[in-house]
């Protein structure tokens, strides 16, 4: 069968993107050749803002290069402008004669700046904004001379007057309306933009009507000349006010055109269906878009029909808008000016900068403004598109989406959970068209962990980047703690991989070799190409950990992967001798204990007993040797080990409390004991310390540890991720509960929460800064389902923790802690070994 | 000088050291991942921490102390760190781990 031919007139945003579109779902139906009028590939043209200021290169922007057309198979003539379509013959003709015959014809011709009709207008130096070349003749001019205007006070000119005041102009922004942006602002949001602009440099000439440009002796333009008889030095004008959309060549094809080529809601011209238009140049129930959104919208639809599915329509789509400064934050959506039948909510706080104001119309979001605060934008856009009824929340709308649906019941907080409540078909990218369901989807079978990954994969957040945040949220929300979201942990383990923590962790949890787990150091490095034979000091450690926190009772737990205090079960000192610490549950001992103790420390001659800070004794100076023996006796009294060595439960502090103080309103003691007793042997990814005080008076210092529990009359205060170390950090509140088994439940689900999310050698403090106290409070305070499950898992993990001190007493362990003697032997190269060890 | 037995090569962890006594100091005796066995004198160059104590990887241990790699073959510090422990000369031999010392 004879492919098709489809024609593309117009190498732009839309067009392209139809085609990107139309291979998807049918990547052999047509041979394609594309004209383009400028001599690149396809690039990003919202992105040509950040490019004059300095923010991109022009590499960074382009979308798909000459490659990807010659992998596509499609012919692409660059540089080469269509002058004429023989709508009978169905050919195009370009410029310089090269013609191509089509089955279909695809025009997507985009729009041309408006250039004002004022004398002068054709001089050197006068310029629209529209694309490469513009923006280098603005680059250039701005390396040269020092006064610009730009004629427009919309969304393009401030991006241009921005950019030419980063490259070192003067720039006077001139604009006929009484404020800047009023197809998108109202005045107090453009006077409030007005003035942060200025701020940066920007000039404005409001309410002022250009009347001619004046040109210097070289002829080139020298000035802007007004109405009122005024004028303004410029060596460069870029003329902003308007586009108009580009159908010249259509209009000469006799296809029906009004302001735009007339499209029908599958795309087509009204006049002939082997015609199609996307993009600025289409006009669509009497509108040409401006914006790339509507316009990848009308793609997918357009792309759909070319397929042959025949199924979508385009019907329209309500725009938002946000201006490209950095720094700068402005959004608009909808109808945003209000009038009859309308209510308005407006937040005005000129000191700090911020308004806001929403526009109601019958119980719903009909459009919403902001300056200075935007982050609720996808939110309000969201609601706007969707068009609910928002009386419910009505109260709450202005103060933003966490804070209206928490007063809903709805457990809202911010970060993750905004993204969380989205539903799968939510749009997150409007410039690309893609929902909250295609990003998790793409995340979870593709495995990705950062923006950048979902920006190549998806789309998603490439193109004007305002929903990078959002972006960042969905990828928190989908996979957890592991999410990455600051640099320090982007960066790879160490030196033997290429693979973050939250790679190597989600990587044990969810690679299978076949139905296999990786259960070993050797298959996790196997699986994730590990660069060194045996990985290093760093990371065997970490996998280690990450294994058996993941694997309980499954994984492999390598000593040689420990450090040696793990590896010893005692603290190494500078000296090579090790300490040794029993548990003193809760800091509560005997009489027994304490002869124990002291006969022990007599019979091996240990130097040192001192009372640490943990409310139990060390003993100080022990051989390496005499290790075994010294947990024996020690074992023989019923103490075990403190694991003051690992990372790994250290001590649980306790008061008085209710027992004997007179103050106490809870049995510290008996909390302290239980918690310990609990959660012994629990291996972490770094040590974790807890504290029970009776009281609010907090004798036992709970507000400093990874875990607190203060006592009050109706049940306890459970605070979490405290530090008394390198940096004291204060606990945050976690949640109050009636019961010490309660406090047991959250607890054990909290820390349960830190053991399977943590990154090796982070501390409760710093896992909690890095994902956040709402994902915590979720997970182990709202959502009862996911505590109790954290909980068993931990109590699961942590079933039958055997003493460490005893499991070291059986051969072969224990031969470890002893030194070799060496002894004589008769003949040099006798077989016989002279001691065994 | 002389070339003594040790203990038997399994008496050794695999990526592990035991520590031999020596009249003038002790000695560290790793074995790694192909079952290559190396000997030091079983102290850091840095501040004479027990290199036995250290983890072993590839030719390499790091320090218990401060985390300094210690070549094993040259028992010298790998770059940036400067110094070396002395090495001793080791041989398998069925089974059977000899240590020059
Ligand atoms: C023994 C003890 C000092 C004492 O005699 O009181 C002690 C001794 C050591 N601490 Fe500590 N810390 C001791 C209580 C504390 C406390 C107080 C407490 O637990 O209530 C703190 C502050 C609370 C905290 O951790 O939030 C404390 C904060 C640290 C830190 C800083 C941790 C941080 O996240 O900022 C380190 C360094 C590290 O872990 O990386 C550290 C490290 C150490 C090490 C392990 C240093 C080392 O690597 O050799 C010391 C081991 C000595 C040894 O061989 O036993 N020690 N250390 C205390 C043992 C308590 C116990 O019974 O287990
Ligand atoms: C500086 C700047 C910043 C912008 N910022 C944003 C923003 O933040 N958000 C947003 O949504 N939108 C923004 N836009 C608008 C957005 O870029 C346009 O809406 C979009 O590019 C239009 O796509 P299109 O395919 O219709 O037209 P274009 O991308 O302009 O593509 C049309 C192409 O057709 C070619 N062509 C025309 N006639 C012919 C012919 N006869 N033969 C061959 N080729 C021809 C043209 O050379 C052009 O390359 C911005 C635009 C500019 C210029
Ligand atoms: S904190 Fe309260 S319960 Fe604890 S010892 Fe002090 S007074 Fe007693
Ligand atoms: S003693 Fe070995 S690194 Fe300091």
């Amino acid at each position: 069968m004879r492919k098709q031919k489809l024609v593309l007139v117009g190498n732009g945003m839309a067009g392209v993107k139809t085609l990107e579109e139309l291979l998807k779902h049918a990547p052999d139906i047509y041979d394609i050749t594309v004209f383009g009028a400028e001599p690149h590939g396809n690039y990003n043209r919202i992105l040509l803002s950040p490019v004059l200021a300095g923010e991109m290169k022009l590499d960074d922007i382009m979308l798909n290069d000459r490659a990807w057309y010659e992998s596509n198979g499609i012919t692409l003539h660059a540089g080469r402008k269509v002058v004429e379509i023989d709508r009978v013959k169905r050919v195009v003709r370009t410029d310089d004669g090269i013609e191509a015959g089509y089955d279909r014809l695809l025009l997507a011709t985009g729009s041309n700046p408006i250039i004002l009709p004022v004398p002068g207008k054709d001089l050197p130096g006068v310029i629209g904004y529209r694309d490469i070349a513009d923006t280098e003749a603005m680059i250039a001019a701005a390396s040269e001379f020092r006064h610009a205007v730009v004629i427009g006070g919309g969304l393009l000119g401030l991006e241009a007057a921005n950019g030419l005041i980063l490259r070192g102009m003067e720039v006077t922004v001139v604009h006929l309306a009484d404020w800047v942006m009023e197809r998108q602002l109202d005045r107090p949001a453009a006077e409030l933009l007005q003035a942060s602009l200025a701020a940066k440099g920007m000039k404005f000439r409001l309410g002022a009507q250009t009347a001619a440009l004046r040109a210097s002796e070289r002829g080139r333009v020298a000035a802007v000349c007004f109405a009122d008889g005024s004028e303004i030095p410029a060596d460069l004008v870029v003329m902003s006010a308007g586009i108009r959309p580009n159908a010249a060549l259509a209009e000469a094809a006799h296809l029906r055109c009004e302001r735009g080529i007339v499209v029908s809601d599958t795309m087509q011209s009204v006049t002939d269906p082997r015609i199609y238009a996307v993009g600025e140049c289409a006009n669509h129930r009497g509108v040409a878009y401006g914006l790339v959104a509507p316009l990848f919208e009308q793609a997918k639809v357009c792309a759909n029909h070319l397929a042959g599915f025949g199924i979508g329509l385009y019907r329209g789509s309500v725009t938002s808008t946000k201006l490209k400064v950095t720094g700068v934050d402005v959004f608009s959506a909808g109808d945003f000016m209000g009038g009859e039948g309308c209510d308005e909510i407006v937040l005005h706080d000129r000191a700090t900068g911020v308004y806001k104001k929403l526009v109601l119309k019958e119980q719903r979001l009909a459009g919403a403004v902001m300056v200075g605060d935007t982050s609720d934008g996808a939110w309000y856009f969201q609601l706007v598109r969707e068009g609910k009824d928002v009386s419910a929340m009505r109260d709450h709308l202005m103060f933003g989406q966490s804070f209206a649906q928490s007063q809903l019941g709805d457990a809202g907080h911010q970060g993750q959970n905004k993204a969380a409540q989205l539903p799968d078909d939510a749009e997150v990218c409007g410039c690309n068209g893609v929902c909250k369901g295609t990003i998790v989807k793409a995340i979870r079978e593709q495995g990705l962990f950062t923006l950048e990954d979902v920006r190549k994969h998806t789309k998603a957040s490439s193109s004007c980047g305002s929903c990078t945040g959002l972006v960042e949220q969905i990828l928190a929300s989908t996979i957890g703690g592991a999410y990455q979201a600051t640099d320090k942990h982007s960066k790879p383990m160490c030196g033997c991989t290429d693979q973050t923590h939250a790679q190597v962790r989600i990587a044990i949890r969810d690679f299978r070799v076949g139905e296999r787990k990786l259960l070993s150091i050797r298959e996790v490095m196997d699986v994730l190409d590990w660069q060194t034979p045996n990985g290093c000091a760093t990371c065997r450690p970490a996998l280690n950990y990450y294994l058996i926190s993941t694997w309980p009772h499954e994984a492999v737990d390598d000593p040689q992967s420990r450090f040696i205090n793990e590896r010893a079960h005692a603290n190494i000192q500078k000296d090579g001798t090790y300490s040794v610490v029993p548990r003193m549950w809760g800091g509560l001992t005997t009489p027994d204990e304490l002869r124990a103790i002291a006969a022990v420390a007599d019979k091996y001659a240990i130097p040192t007993v001192k009372v640490t800070g943990g409310q139990r004794i060390d003993l100080l100076g022990v051989k390496k040797d005499d290790l075994p023996a010294v947990w024996a006796d020690l074992g023989a009294a019923g103490m075990v080990s403190g694991h003051a060595y690992g990372k790994s439960l250290r001590t649980v502090k306790t008061c008085v409390g209710s027992e004997y103080c007179r103050f106490g309103t809870q049995k510290s003691m008996d909390m302290g004991v239980a918690l310990e007793k609990m959660l012994f042997g629990m291996w972490s990814p770094h040590k974790v310390k807890l504290a029970v005080s009776g009281c609010p008076r907090n004798c036992a210092e709970a507000g400093i540890k990874d875990v607190g529990i203060i006592g009050v009359d109706s049940g306890f205060e459970i605070v979490i991720a405290g530090n008394g170390g390198i940096k004291t950090e204060v606990a945050q509140f976690l949640c109050k509960v009636a019961t010490p088994e309660e406090v047991k439940e959250v607890t054990g689900a909290f820390l349960q929460l830190y053991r399977e999310e943590g990154f090796y050698l982070e501390r409760t403090c710093h896992y909690v800064d890095r994902v956040g106290m709402d994902r915590v409070r979720q997970r182990v305070v709202d959502d009862a389902a996911s505590r109790r499950a954290l909980y068993e898992r931990l109590l699961f993990a942590l079933g039958d923790a055997p003493d460490p001190w005893q499991e070291q007493q059986s051969e072969p362990l224990v031969r470890q802690y002893r030194t070799i003697e060496l002894k004589p032997v008769a003949k040099e190269n006798g077989h016989g070994l002279a001691t065994r060890v | 000088m002389a070339w003594q037995p040790v203990c038997e090569l399994d008496e050794i962890p695999p990526l592990g050291a035991r520590v031999v006594a020596h009249p003038d100091g002790a000695i560290a005796v790793f074995r790694t991942d192909g079952d290559r066995v190396f000997a030091l004198r079983n102290a850091c160059p840095h501040e004479g921490g027990p290199l036995s104590e250290g983890i072993v990887h590839g030719n390499t241990v790091t320090c218990p102390l401060h985390n300094w790699n210690v070549d094993l073959d040259s028992g010298c510090a790998c770059a940036p760190d400067q110094g070396c422990a002395r090495r001793y000369a080791t041989r398998v031999d069925a089974g059977v781990v000899w240590l020059e010392a």
